[in-house]
C-alpha cells in the first residue's frame, strides 16, 4: 500500500512493516498503526509515523544509547497482551520531545514503546518505576562525546 | 457522577469484571484495591495525563523538526 508522509514523501509500505497499537497511545487513542523509518544513518534516531494521519510523527530513539542502565520489567499483563514469547523478540524505543537547540531535547523514559517484533504488536507502556520521568535530558554531557 | 459512600473493607462492583475496594483509610489518604480484566488499563490519573501531554508535545516538536529537515534538504 502507498501512504503519504510529510518527510519521506509518498512511500510504499508492506502490510508486514506496520506496527499495531491495539489501543492507540495516550493522547492518540485512534492511532493504531505506525511505521518506523530511520531518520539518521547512525541508527540512533527513527521516525514513528502514523499510517492514517500523514502529518503525525514522533521522533524516537533506542534509549540504551543514551541511558545504558535503563532497566524495567515488563508486567505479565503486557507480556500476555502483546503475546511476547521471548525477550529477544522485544524492541524498545522511547519518544523524544525535541527542543531548540536540539541539545536540550528530552526523552520520555516513563513511557517506553514496547514492540514484539514477532507479530508487530506494540504498546506504549506506562512504568510504575518512580525514577523514570517524561523528560530526561537526552544529553547528559556534551553531545560531542556521543557522536562517534 | 455517581457518588457512593463506602467504609473500609467495602467494595463497589462495576459491570461483570471490575471491583474497586477500599483497603484502608489513613488521614487524607485512601488505599484502593482494583480488580479488573487484563484488557482494562488502570493508571493513576495524573500520571496518565502527564503521558498524554508529553506525547502531544513530542508530536508537535517532531513535526516542526521534520519540516525543518525537509526544507533544509530542498
Amino acid at each position: 500500500m502507498n501512504i503519504q508522509t510529510k518527510y519521506h514523501g509518498e512511500l510504499t509500505i508492506e502490510e508486514t512493516d506496520i506496527i499495531q497499537f491495539e489501543n492507540g497511545i495516550p493522547g492518540f487513542l485512534n492511532e493504531q498503526e505506525f511505521i518506523i523509518l530511520p531518520l539518521t544513518e547512525d541508527g540512533i534516531y527513527f521516525v514513528m509515523k502514523s499510517v492514517r494521519t500523514p502529518q503525525l510523527a514522533f521522533v524516537i530513539t533506542n534509549p540504551f544509547t543514551f541511558y545504558k542502565d535503563y532497566d524495567f520489567t515488563i508486567e505479565d499483563k503486557i507480556v500476555k497482551q502483546l503475546d511476547i514469547e521471548s525477550a529477544t523478540d522485544v524492541k524498545v524505543f522511547n519518544i523524544l520531545t525535541l527542543q531548540e537547540p536540539f541539545e536540550e531535547s528530552t526523552v520520555n523514559l516513563q513511557a517506553p514503546i514496547i514492540i514484539n517484533t514477532k507479530n508487530n504488536q506494540a504498546k506504549q507502556v506506562i512504568l510504575n518505576n518512580e525514577s523514570y520521568k517524561t523528560k530526561h535530558p537526552l544529553f547528559i554531557e556534551s553531545p560531542d562525546s556521543i557522536k562517534g | 457522577m455517581l457518588i457512593l459512600a463506602r467504609k473500609q473493607g467495602e467494595a463497589i462492583q462495576i459491570g461483570n469484571g471490575i471491583e474497586i475496594k477500599v483497603i484502608s483509610i489513613q488521614g487524607d489518604q485512601v488505599k484502593i484495591g482494583i480488580e479488573a480484566p487484563k484488557t482494562v488499563e488502570v493508571y493513576r490519573k495524573e500520571i496518565y495525563e502527564q503521558i498524554q501531554e508529553e506525547n502531544k508535545q513530542a508530536a508537535t516538536s517532531s513535526m516542526n523538526v521534520l519540516d525543518f529537515i525537509k526544507k533544509s534538504q530542498k
